[in-house]
């Protein structure tokens, strides 16, 4: 009979053995040859750890008390396998497109990455899964005592057991679990040693099967009376139970964290999918196999007393095989283990990421600045979070009394986690899901299971009392735990499933139509349902990584050839490479984001090696800080053309006032040049002739005086031109002071007509309508007769035709007086006609005696009494019009 | 099965069968829930005495069991199927929608 001690030590030997096997998986993987790891047969075999020691012990007992209902919980898992293509499919499709950690961060991620929603996924499933822990300690434990039940000693303290059991699955899950610092990758380690454990435990229970069958019943046909002459003989089954059972055992396949682990996070290739989907059924159909055939040799063996759980032990121990109960009990063992490692792997990662990482990095103002340090948090994390877990699985075991049902037991965790299904489901079926929707489900869903399932597991008086149990929750009648709403005589697990995922998906549904999603999470939405139309089979986490040559392009096209070189070359030489591209390190991912950010802001930085590197999509946060830039680039853009105008407008005002500067600059040269042209000329012949005077000896009187004439002449000239100029002078710069009068047009003209003809030989014939002139007006009298005088002169002066003659005209259009002086000379030149009005302009070059001030005093002149003087071209001759200021002719009405 | 855009009304005869294998895939899962709910109308000892004789529990372990058998090597048979047929370019898990 093996001994307690022996039974520990082959566990222990086991143990190793397994250790073993995940470290030199890990080290194949770590070195690349690792493709074994990840064959469709692994991912089949790691699928099994949905095959617990409910499974290996709890089946039989299961079938000896009810029959065939044991196989519900296969068959719903077997049905979804099979049916992959409409769940399964685009479960780990999505899951893999959005690096889904677990089932809290899958249901977060779709409803707009809410960590509200993923902490409450995470406490139900902690609590949820706590009885199923609490049950593989059971069974570990009962199948210890087994053992040592026969031995001096007696029984064995199963508290003390379950104790230790507890906490040498949790050192083991620990070692296992986070061994490996990289934390957020899959562990290929674990996934090897469950696929083994999968392998020990099928062999031990088709061992066990056919020892039974063959070994013991005599072959098929005499296994089969057997079963039917047995106290299961007959199909006596509960039709709702197997019903609700099969569904139940359905959703919990596709809603359990540590399924999703390895059935989602864990995939290598969704091809894979395909294969489990007839292998994985096929296993399940070999572990339900012998299930009846033992269960059935068991009740006809085993006192009555005993506990049929424990059939797959104690009926190969009644026989004598202490080695086929050995490895029966490594076969139970495996279950064990390998259900509590991936459980509480799964619900430590979320634990760790939704629960702890969130807390601690809030309670840190500096935030995750260090890698190391925060890797650490995580892993110490992690650790905490699997102690807590497995410590609730032995409370529950406690206070549970470790006597229930193993099956009882796990129906209830399964009932628990089915929860997760409508949010899970409705998230990526429906559009119309939204984060208050799948909050109220999971709250109302997992409120009655706490109610009608978990509370009353515990028996009446412990929890709840019994007067809740027979009149309801504060004495309502219809508040009874296993008769809701007064229905009475429902099997109490088929109660709890119906009622919590009626209304779980009730409230879901409601909630969503009534609630508007937020913006992320519309979008999270299409991505999850519509995830086939913009997703191809998801990248492998290996393919994903950039090459460096994609940086290097990349980086060339925003820092420039030259700079992502020097970038390149320097990183090179750090890690060691001469001449080639530097491997793409976490460190070098970031210096080249920094680079990068500098040129182009560092979101659009992060998401574009995110692009490159993460193979991951772009998040919407993401979005919105490179739209952020974007408009930022845009307004800084916007503001530098309106500069740029300004300046343009600027510079266009520059360039006239320099014109201008440049014109009258060669304006004033010209003046200077004209004007000491101007005066050289008459004081050239008062030199020459006062030397003539000086010098020359004998003159006769006529001569001297015609000499001294000459020079009084131009004396006169000199003396008028200097007189213009001041004139001009003072008028250009406004220190003129004019004196108003009233005077009659008439009277003015008479004068400038008369003074102009004084002392002229050839008088040019003058033509006026007096009748017209007959105006009184308000003005300088004295600068506007020089005005008429200086044009009647130029006229005699200038007018070339055979009889000249001068037109003065008066006319009075409203308050507007305009007096035009018109002569029938040759018409000044079109070229010329700009220049008319400038000093010193002449015409041709006729008469060498004017200095060409007389019109530009004439237009100073008028332009000083408010007025204007213009040319009139006309057909023959010209026409000078002079206007009068409106005031001086409203003066003269 | 649409006929407009890209997709052609009319599928060569290899694309056409793998198209049904697809279909067939699709109800696989629909058969087996109805055959395994099948037993819902066996008669029991606690319909009362009028009832039938009941099933015994050597047939409803080989029936559960033949059904699983069958709708393995079914899922098997498909999967054999559809991964030798030659890929028509359109991604073989999704079918015709």
């Amino acid at each position: 009979m093996a001994s307690v001690n022996l039974l520990v030590g082959v566990s222990l030997i086991y143990v190793t053995f397994l250790f073993a096997i995940a470290f030199f998986a890990e080290r194949a993987a770590a070195r690349g040859r690792g493709g074994w790891l990840r064959s469709p047969l692994v991912y089949t075999l790691s699928l099994s750890i949905y095959c617990t020691a409910w499974t290996f012990y709890g089946a039989v007992g299961y079938a000896a008390r009810s029959g065939m209902e044991f196989v519900t919980i296969y068959l719903g898992p077997s049905l979804v396998m099979i049916g992959w293509w409409w769940a399964l499919r685009k479960l780990v499709r999505v899951g893999r497109v959005q690096r889904a950690t677990s089932v809290a961060d899958l249901i977060s991620a779709r409803f707009g990455k809410s960590n509200l929603l993923a902490i409450v996924v995470t406490v139900m499933a902690v609590i949820g899964v706590t009885p199923y822990i609490a049950l593989q300690l059971q069974s570990v434990t009962l199948s210890l005592s087994i053992f040592a039940a026969p031995d001096a000693g007696g029984e064995v303290n199963q508290t003390i057991a379950a104790f230790w059991v507890a906490f040498g699955l949790a050192i083991f899950t620990v070692l296992f679990g986070t061994r490996n610092l990289n934390a957020n990758e899959r562990h290929d380690g674990v996934v090897i040693a469950i696929a083994v454990e999968a392998v020990v435990k099928l062999i031990a229970l088709l061992a066990v099967g056919i020892f039974v069958v063959w070994g013991i019943a005599g072959g098929i046909g005499p296994m089969m009376e057997r079963i039917d002459t047995s106290p299961i003989g007959t199909w006596d089954m509960d039709r709702s139970r197997w019903v609700a059972l099969t569904a139940l055992s359905a959703a919990a396949f596709l809603a359990l964290p540590r399924m999703f682990q390895v059935m989602v996070v864990e995939n290598e290739d969704e091809r894979h999918l395909q294969i489990a989907s007839w292998a994985f059924p096929l296993y399940l159909m070999l572990m339900s196999l012998f299930v009846v055939p033992i269960a059935v040799v068991g009740l006809d063996l085993m006192p009555a007393g005993a506990n049929p759980d424990l059939f797959v032990l104690t009926v190969p121990l009644a026989e004598g095989r202490v080695g086929l109960a050995t490895l029966s009990f490594l076969g139970g063992f495996s279950s064990a283990t390998s259900m509590v490692i991936v459980a509480t792997l799964a619900l430590s990662t979320m634990v760790s990421n939704h629960v702890v990482m969130p807390v601690w990095l809030s309670a840190r103002a500096e935030g995750a600045q260090v890698s190391g340090d925060v890797r650490n948090v995580v892993i110490v994390s992690r650790r905490v979070s699997i102690l807590l877990i497995i410590g609730l699985g032995y409370l529950y075991y406690r206070f549970s009394g470790g006597g229930a049902a193993l099956a009882a037991i796990g129906l209830i965790s399964f009932v628990g986690v089915a929860q997760f299904l409508p949010a899970m489901f409705g998230g990526i079926f429906w559009r119309g899901a939204t984060r208050w929707g799948a909050l109220a489900g999971l709250v109302v869903g997992f409120a009655i299971w706490v109610f009608c399932s978990l509370l009353p597991s515990f028996g009446p008086g412990v929890v709840l009392s019994a007067g809740i149990f027979d009149n309801g929750l504060f004495g309502l009648g219809w508040l009874r735990p296993q008769a809701l709403f007064g229905i009475e005589g429902i099997d109490p697990t088929v109660h709890a499933v119906a009622w919590s995922l009626t209304l779980n998906m009730t409230a879901f549904v409601a909630v969503s139509l009534v609630t508007f999603p937020g913006p992320l999470e519309r979008l999270q939405g299409a991505q999850f349902v519509n995830v086939f139309d913009h997703s191809s089979q998801a990248r492998g986490w290996d393919a994903a990584r950039a090459t460096s040559e994609d940086l290097m392009v990349m980086t060339q096209r925003i820092l420039g050839a030259e700079e992502a070189q020097t970038l390149f070359r320097a990183e090179s030489a750090r890690q060691g490479l001469e001449g080639t591209l530097p491997e793409p390190t976490q460190g070098f991912l970031q210096t080249l984001e920094r680079e990068m950010a500098a040129s182009v802001g560092a979101a659009t930085a992060h998401a574009m090696i995110s692009q490159l590197v993460g193979g991951a999509s772009v998040s919407v946060q993401d979005l919105m800080a490179v739209a952020d830039e974007s408009a930022q680039i845009l307004e800084y853009s916007n503001q530098l053309e309106a500069k740029s105008r300004e300046l343009t407008r600027t510079a266009g005002k520059l360039r006239e006032a320099n014109e201008k500067l440049t014109a009258l600059s060669v304006q004033k040269d010209a003046f200077l040049s004209q004007i000491s042209h101007e005066l050289r000329t008459p004081m050239t012949s008062i030199r020459s002739f006062s030397e003539i005077l000086r010098d020359t000896e004998g003159m006769v009187q006529v001569e001297k005086t015609r000499y001294a004439s000459i020079i009084h002449g131009e004396a006169i000239r000199l003396t008028r031109l200097l007189d213009d100029l001041l004139d001009l002078s003072v008028l250009e710069n406004g220190q003129v002071s004019l004196r108003y009068e009233a005077g009659n047009l008439t009277d003015l003209l008479e004068k400038a007509i008369l003074t102009a003809q004084a002392g002229s030989t050839d008088k040019i014939e003058i033509r006026r309508r007096r009748v017209d002139e007959a105006v009184t007006l308000t003005s300088d009298l004295d600068r506007l007769g020089q005005v008429f005088i200086n044009l009647i002169t130029n006229a005699q002066k200038y007018c070339d035709a055979d009889a000249p003659r001068l037109v003065i005209s008066v006319q009075r259009e409203g308050a507007d007086l305009s007096v035009a002086f018109a002569d029938n000379g040759t018409p000044i030149p079109a070229h010329a006609r700009s220049l008319i009005f400038e000093k010193f302009a002449r015409i041709g070059d006729q008469d060498g005696s004017g200095a060409g001030l007389g019109l530009a005093i004439c237009r100073e002149i008028m332009t000083r009494l408010g007025g204007d003087i213009t040319h009139v071209p006309a057909a023959s001759g010209n026409t000078f019009v002079v206007h009068l200021p409106r005031r001086a002719a409203l003066a003269a009405q | 099965m649409s006929s407009g855009g890209r997709t052609p009304v009319f599928l060569e005869r290899r694309s056409y069968r793998r198209r049904r294998m697809m279909d067939a895939l699709r109800l696989l899962p629909i058969v087996g829930v109805f055959l395994w709910m099948l037993p819902l109308f066996w008669p029991k000892a606690a319909d009362g005495p009028a009832t039938p004789e009941t099933m015994a529990m050597s047939t409803a372990v080989i029936y559960v069991f033949v059904v699983w058998l069958a709708l393995i090597g079914s899922a098997l048979a498909l999967w054999f199927f559809l991964r030798s047929s030659p890929d028509t370019g359109e991604d073989p898990t999704r079918g015709s929608r």
